[in-house]
């Protein structure tokens, strides 16, 4: 089976080298590097807002999702989940491995991600997580599932996701965006731009078929 | 090597396709319903994006450069994607690929004790090998997991367009199809109360269900990454929860590094479902220790990829990156839907995918069901000049046909032969025009022809001809430069 | 300046007002027109229908007959389209150096008759007049081929007279696609019911394009259906004159 498997590879490799043109020559010719960096990238790298319009682009694009914006400083940021989770009546939480204690609200029943029980559903209902990363331009939280944002599964079974942005996460365009992550692309990432949903029927778009149905946004000054 | 594109090769051919579907009238109404939905979205966030046509002429060069060293490439997935876990297969055909996951699964079922189904996220190579005939074959259930390809399969019916497979049905006959296949008599109608009952449905399968299959939009070879883009939140279930994942992705669909991904994951969005952004895209990278599967098996797919890389004037048609925005542009497509296709891939890029896949051999009308009126080419993200290729199949279609060892010689070459002729020979031509005009006479009424024999019959059925008028331009201008002649003995004395 | 005119062999056989149309406005203008009268056809028939070997023939002779020309002008901008998209490559892959050089002579001297008069003669007002309610369909090789749909509208603005009424969805095709309309009638006339229906919702008396082709397709429809509308091509609207219609 492994030689069957080697031989399959190796056809078709060879079927694309004939469809090349390559040669024995081209074949040890050298890498593809010094094309790849001659392709053309004209479109726009960077954003030109200033900082103050991108935060608030990051918001309008967000609440164009239905999320729930907020503003906070970090002395604040403990009432402000309070409050977040107040409006949406929630009272457990799951918290991801390293999220900062000082910020967790009282008063409300806290799950860490280690006694996190996916089959128990009552506790899947809301998960609050930190992100790598956020996009202005296209409304978008990126989490690496690192410290603080937990395994993939976290966000994604529970019906309610708090996700805290600090300002200076917040980048423009999407290139500069994961240009922050360049480092670390082989780590697990999630890029989420408002909740589920789907136009399946009649092109009518509906929210929330599977992953969180509820998505909001602190943004930390 | 037998390639196959699910059932196209059996299938009738397009005109005869089409012709049941523009007399449809629900198929009328929600193809072209949904595809103004999408295309006035699509205009709306291309409008914002100031950089849209750089970012186009990016993508369709990475594509083109990819291609050029596409084995260099897909090594350097394959060793990337094995350092960080990942188990690499290469399949060359349908068969080969379905045999390939089929034992994957089996063993791992047998070996752990599983149930036997399998959780799967939309990719429509899965289709295209055949997969699911294959699992079912082998006593494996598999479970789709896509709303709409959900509706299908429960539905037993057949996908029509790349990005929204259940746009040909209405809300009453998905409600139909739920509440018998999922035992909900009680079932509203309205779409809030369809999607829930999806939802809670699938819940069940995606925490008990230890097997995840999917396709991928992008394999980064610099990282040996694999990308889906989504928006229901399936994907992540398929992707993250079972024990085991086994994706499998057409050869094409390797890009060379992280960077270049900034890219489509721009374009996208944009021209698939008119958002800014898609609601989830996940990118995984072999396996994670302590975050998804244990084991992650990705099937690289050959079928008719090599073949097509191997025409220069069309292998353009691999740059595809399944958006869907050539078909909600189509006015042909907008008004037969993807079943007149006979192809998994239906539209424009179905068209020319679907024949090159199959080295021409079927599938033959599809490059003719076309006006060629481009507008295609003007929405198509990674920039296929789909008009060209086009054209450059129907010349390969006539050449098989001409080529091929059958008795008779088709009417359309004698025809095209006989013209051609005339046209090289003016005399020729002209006696033509005149043969013509005498040939009409039985045909004309009140200046109007209503009825024409054989081939051309196609016209009259649904339109009027004037009559050819008496006298040609070449006999007009004759007798005007003879006039002039005749005048010059005038002109000359400084009239 | 010297003008040849290349008819196309749809118009010639089918439409003669329109290429006398071409000469009248360009005589107006105080242009010499002339017509080499051994062409026939460019080949887009063939071209299209897949014999593209067919087709090669054609373009030879269209370069030999046109050899003498300066400037060629023909009133059909997919015919057009097919000459500057297609010729350069077709005599390519021919390998035929003749071939190749004389396409690459004959492709530059080529213009779609409204390109010719905003581009090349650089006039925008023909002194036409045409009193009649009128809308512009955009055939499909001239907006997205040739790029050239603005120039059209712009001339027509310029007739005197002339009460334009804008057409919706003006930039889809019409269904007409050459061989398309006869191999694949019911799609072909499905396109049709929607472009009919967008003329008739305008209330014009008169749809216009730059092509006939499409305007064949279109009045089939129209009279068929008996709608009391009728087409004419842009060239005939332009060479009328308070004196009269071609």
């Amino acid at each position: 089976m492994a030689d069957n498997a080697r031989n399959t590879k190796e056809i078709i490799l060879s079927r694309i080298r004939a469809a090349n043109g390559d040669t024995a020559a081209t074949v040890f010719a050298p890498s593809p590097e010094r094309d790849w960096q001659a392709l053309p990238r004209a479109y726009q790298r960077k954003g030109e807002l200033g900082s103050a319009e991108r935060v608030q682009l990051f918001a309008e694009r967000m609440e164009d999702y239905n999320a729930s914006v907020s503003h906070s400083d970090e002395v604040g940021l403990r009432q402000a989940i309070s409050d977040a989770l107040n409006k949406r009546g929630k009272e457990i939480i799951v918290v991801p491995n390293g999220f900062p204690e000082e910020f967790l609200p009282l008063g409300v029943r806290v799950i860490h991600e280690d006694g996190f029980d996916a089959a128990a559903s009552a506790e899947r209902e809301n998960v609050i997580t930190l992100c790598t990363v956020a996009i202005a331009a296209t409304g978008t939280v990126v989490l690496q599932h690192g410290v603080g944002e937990g395994e993939r599964r976290l966000s994604l079974l529970p019906d309610y996701h708090l996700c805290i942005v600090r300002e200076s996460q917040i980048k423009e365009a999407v290139p500069e965006a994961m240009d922050v992550f360049a480092n670390s692309a082989t780590r697990p990432t999630t890029f989420i731009s408002g909740p589920s949903a789907t136009s399946d029927i009649e092109m009518t778009r509906i929210k929330g078929v599977h992953g969180p149905r509820f998505l909001d946004v602190i943004i930390v000054r | 090597m037998t390639v196959r594109v699910a059932d196209a090769a059996s299938a009738a051919k397009f005109p005869i396709l089409a012709n049941g579907l523009v007399e449809d009238s629900q198929i009328r109404q929600n193809v072209r319903h949904a595809t103004n939905v999408i295309q006035n979205k699509r205009a709306r966030v291309v409008a914002e994006q100031h950089d849209w046509q750089q970012l186009r002429e990016s993508a369709s060069k990475i594509k083109e450069h990819t291609l050029q060293y596409l084995d260099r490439y897909l090594e350097e997935f394959e060793s990337a994607c094995i350092r960080a876990g990942g188990q690499v297969h290469w399949a060359i055909d349908a068969d080969d690929a379905n045999r390939i996951i089929v034992g994957l699964m089996q063993n791992a079922i047998e070996k752990n004790g599983w149930t036997r189904e399998v959780i799967k996220v939309k990719t429509m190579t899965s289709d295209e090998i055949g997969l699911n005939h294959a699992l079912k074959a082998a006593g494996i259930q598999p479970h789709e997991t896509d709303l709409a390809d959900m509706i299908i399969q429960l539905g037993e019916d057949k996908p029509s367009h790349i990005v929204v497979p259940a746009l040909h049905k209405n809300r009453t006959q998905v409600r139909e199809i739920f509440a018998r296949k999922m035992g909900l008599p009680e079932l509203g109608e309205k779409p809030q109360d369809l999607t829930d009952a999806a939802r809670n449905y699938l819940r069940d399968k995606f925490e008990k269900v230890k097997i995840g299959f999917s396709g991928a939009n992008y394999l980064i070879a610099e990282t040996g990454g694999v990308c889906v883009v989504e928006s229901e939140g399936n994907g992540r279930m398929c992707l993250t929860l079972p024990e085991m994942l086994i994706t499998v992705a057409g050869i094409e669909k390797v890009i060379p590094r992280q960077q270049d991904l900034e890219v489509f994951l721009q374009l996208l969005p944009r021209s698939a479902t008119g958002e800014r952004m898609n609601p989830y895209n996940t990118l995984w990278t072999g396996v994670h220790e302590g975050d998804g599967p244990r084991e992650f098996h990705i099937v690289l797919l050959d079928n008719g990829r090599s073949s097509i890389l191997a025409d220069k004037e069309s292998r353009q048609t691999l740059h595809c990156i399944r958006c869907g925005a050539c078909l909600n542009a189509c006015p042909v497509y907008s008004r037969t839907g993807g079943h007149a296709y006979g192809s998994i891939y239906a539209g424009p890029i179905g068209a020319i995918l679907t024949p090159q896949l199959q080295s021409m051999k079927h599938s033959q009308s599809l490059p003719f069901a076309s006006s060629l009126c481009g507008a295609c080419y003007e929405v198509c993200p990674v920039r296929i000049n789909i008009p060209d290729v086009l054209l450059h199949l129907r010349g390969k279609v006539v050449e098989r046909q001409q080529n091929s060892l059958s008795r008779g010689v088709s009417i359309e070459a004698v025809a095209m032969k006989a013209a051609a002729f005339i046209y090289a020979h003016p005399r020729l031509y002209t006696l033509g025009q005149k043969f013509a005009r005498v040939a009409q006479k039985v045909l004309v009424r009140k200046g109007w022809i209503h009825w024409l024999p054989g081939m051309l019959g196609g016209w009259t059925a649904v339109r009027d001809v004037k009559q050819l008028p008496d006298e040609p331009f070449r006999e007009w201008w004759a007798k005007r430069e003879a006039a002039k002649r005749d005048e010059p003995m005038e002109k000359s004395y400084g009239g | 300046m010297r003008i040849s005119l290349f008819i196309t062999c749809y118009n010639d056989t089918l439409f003669p007002k329109t290429g006398q149309s071409v000469v009248r406005v360009l005589e107006r203008l105080g242009h010499t027109v002339d017509f080499p009268a051994d062409q026939t056809c460019c080949g887009q028939m063939h071209f299209n229908t897949g014999y593209q070997q067919e087709a090669l023939p054609l373009v030879r002779r269209m370069t030999e007959v046109f050899r003498d020309a300066e400037i060629i002008c023909a009133p059909s901008s997919s015919c057009v389209a097919l000459i500057r998209e297609q010729y350069q490559k077709l005599a390519e892959s021919s390998g035929d150096a003749s071939l190749i050089a004389a396409v690459n002579e004959f492709v530059p001297k080529v213009y779609e008759f409204s390109e010719l008069l905003v581009q090349k003669l650089g006039v925008e007002d023909v002194g036409a007049y045409y009193p009649h309610r009128v809308t512009y369909h955009a055939s499909c090789h001239l907006l997205r081929g040739l790029k050239a749909a603005d120039l059209q509208l712009r001339l027509l603005r310029n007739v005197r007279a002339i009460e334009l009424v804008p057409l919706e969805e003006m930039d889809v095709c019409c269904g007409f696609g050459g061989t398309f309309s006869i191999k694949n009638p019911d799609v072909s006339a499905a396109m049709l019911a929607d472009k009919m229906k967008a003329v008739l919702n305008t209330r014009a008396e008169i749809c216009t394009a730059g092509d006939n082709s499409c305007l064949m397709h279109i009045e089939g429809g129209l009279h068929r259906l008996r709608t009391g509308v009728r087409t004419v091509h842009l060239a005939e609207i332009l060479a009328s004159t308070e004196a009269g219609e071609p």
